[in-house]
């Protein structure tokens, strides 16, 4: 029998195939779903302080069969609000990995105090949003920033802290080593890489936002490229996110140093039974390559290269 | 089987070729778009430079139609977008009604009829026998009822002022329609306390009901969660869903979500 189990730290879930933040979280019914349909366990919606209504429509765009920019705008129900999803998505039995963003490090850590008692078994940090003294820039594209968000967060909570990062960075490494360093216990990584789309009949951009986020196929290079190079410079577990549609895609994501992966855009273009469909593929994987466990091939392709 | 987001989802930039004021409060636009589309399937509608809503295609031939009641500012600004305005398309998405039953009473309230039109002229064209029973307000608000006499079997009114057909609500007159027997489906669109006695209606003559159900949309592809109704998105699993699934939920007639997400009454 193949083993699926993964583990990330101390945290074990069923199969490797998380839910990504931002994809079916407003609800917990529907984070339920997900896990009904084979997730291994699910990420909330990155939740503030205050409900957010987000930007106006336009919000999505798709780009031929590549992927979707959004710019939603973090739109949440708020932390008052937000508990009671958490906890109907943890009564039906799902693993929920609450994610939240704030604009300073007190304001993180105030919401990570907050999210521990809803019974969710990590916390992660969205770093894509704006800093409260930033120029326009992220909080995580800044390694001081991120290191100050993570030692805060790190205090308020006994909960594992993933620190997710975004790939708009010269040196992803960098700000992965920064988390590390501050007490984070596992990377996410990626979050969307900046795009935009440009009507050229109206001469203007789609989205609402103008800029926006890519998700799917087209990333998954990319997110492959930062899971390799923070591996190579960070020793605590990393979470691979970027354009996985296969079980193949997982295998590389695996490869290249990934303990767990999860998955955003496939849910709406493969569907949800997207779940199934890859721990399926990937039992197969496993059994044509000879091994029954995925933790033995987390970050092989290193080795290989050395090799080669 | 839902097609995937893939296929439906590139805008396109249409231009709008009539504007129709209906009735007072609602207005149809229709445009060039190419895409296949059917009865109950949705489209989101751009005015550039300001925000993008679901509509139900009220005409679904190839010049495409959306017919809406103006509920908020956003609306009103799209809706008042003349012939020759540019606005963004994408779509056709959803699920649509199952044209199949022979005997068929289709209950609209108010702009709800919208979407109710084309199913019912295309399940006429296929044979099948179509009754009405359209509520408004007052007569000037009554949608539809011209556009649909020439495939109705029956067109039954009624207005909260008496102004045209019944005084009172529609509701009185489809569960006289129903408990007297005769349909093989019912198809209903409308303010969801009117659908809830509809299913009520079709559940005590076990006639089986199909609602047509509205959430705010922001990708419409699954993906955000804006439209999550129970364990459904109405993006993806609806618009239109069988009775007993309505019934089984919760929110349904009762709550929404906001645009933050957070469960407000309907
Ligand atoms: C519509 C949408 C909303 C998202 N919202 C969030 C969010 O609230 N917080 C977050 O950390 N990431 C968010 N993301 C990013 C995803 O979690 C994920 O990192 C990214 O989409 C790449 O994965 P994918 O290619 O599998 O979609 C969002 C992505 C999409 C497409
Ligand atoms: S509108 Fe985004 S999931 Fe339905």
């Amino acid at each position: 029998m193949t083993e699926l189990k993964a583990e990330v730290g101390t945290l074990s879930f069923r199969n490797p195939l998380l839910l990504a933040s931002g994809i079916w979280g407003e609800s917990g019914r529907s984070l339920l779903g997900a896990y009904e349909a084979g997730a291994g366990g699910v990420v909330s919606k990155s939740i503030g302080a205050e409900p957010r209504a987000g930007y106006p429509n336009p919000t999505v765009e798709q780009y031929g069969q590549w992927g979707f920019l959004n710019a939603m705008g973090l739109p949440n129900p708020g932390i008052a609000a937000y508990p009671e999803e958490i906890r109907i998505a943890r009564q039906g039995g799902a693993p929920v990995v609450g994610s939240i963003f704030a604009p300073t490090a007190e304001g993180f850590a105030e919401l990570a105090t907050a999210m521990e008692p809803t019974g969710v078994c990590a916390i992660e940090l969205n770093l894509s949003c704006p800093h409260a003294k930033g120029l326009g820039s992220e909080i995580g594209q800044d390694p001081a920033l991120v290191a100050e968000v993570t030692k805060a967060v790190r205090k308020a909570t006994k909960l594992p802290v993933w620190v997710k990062l975004t790939p708009n960075v010269a040196d992803i490494a960098l700000l992965a080593e920064a988390a590390e360093r501050a007490g984070a216990d596992a990377i996410t990584a990626i979050n969307t890489v900046r795009g935009l789309a440009i009507d050229p009949i109206l001469r203007r951009p789609v989205l609402a936002n103008g800029l926006g986020g890519l998700s799917g196929p087209a990333i998954k290079p990319i997110g492959l490229a930062c899971v390799w190079q923070i591996f190579e410079r960070v020793k605590i577990p990393i979470v691979g996110v970027g354009g996985i549609r296969s079980g193949r895609d997982v295998l590389e994501y695996i490869l290249a140093g990934a303990r767990a992966v999860q998955l955003g855009t496939a849910v709406a273009t493969d569907t949800v039974r997207v779940f199934s469909r890859i721990s399926a593929e990937l039992e197969k994987e496993l059994s044509s390559l000879g091994t029954t466990s995925l933790s033995e091939l987390v970050g092989a392709a290193h080795a290989g290269r050395d090799q080669a | 089987m839902n097609a995937s987001p893939w296929d439906s989802g590139l805008r396109e930039v249409c231009t709008v070729v009539a504007r129709e004021q209906e009735t007072p409060s609602t207005v149809t636009l229709r445009f060039e778009y190419s895409k296949e589309a059917h009865p109950g399937q949705f489209v989101m509608v751009w005015l550039p430079g300001d925000d993008e809503l679901p509509m139900s295609l009220s005409y679904t031939g190839r010049e495409k139609g959306v017919t809406v009641k103006a509920m908020g500012d956003t609306s009103r600004r799209i809706l008042s977008a003349g012939p020759g305005t540019k606005i963004g398309i994408r779509g056709p998405y959803g699920n649509r009604f199952d044209l199949s039953p022979q005997h068929i009473l289709v209950v609209g309230g108010g702009s709800g009829t919208a979407v109710l039109a084309p199913a019912a002229e295309e399940a006429h064209g296929q044979g099948a026998e179509v009754t009405f029973a359209l509520g408004a307000t007052t007569a000037r608000e009554m949608l539809f009822a011209d556009r649909l006499r020439p495939v109705a079997k029956a067109v039954h009114l009624a207005t909260d002022d008496g102004s045209a057909g019944h005084h009172g609500y529609v509701t009185a007159v489809a569960d006289r329609l129903i408990s007297e027997g005769g349909f093989d489906a019912v198809w209903t669109c409308g303010p969801e306390v009117m659908m809830r006695k509809v299913l009520a209606a079709g559940e005590r003559a076990s006639v089986p009901v199909f609602g047509s159900v509205e959430r705010q949309m922001k990708c419409s592809l699954g993906l955000c969660d804006a439209c999550a109704l129970g364990p459904y998105h109405v993006c993806i699993d609806g618009p239109v869903f069988p009775g007993h699934v309505l019934r089984g939920l919760e929110e349904f007639g009762r709550s929404k979500r906001d645009p933050s997400g957070r469960l407000v009454p309907v």
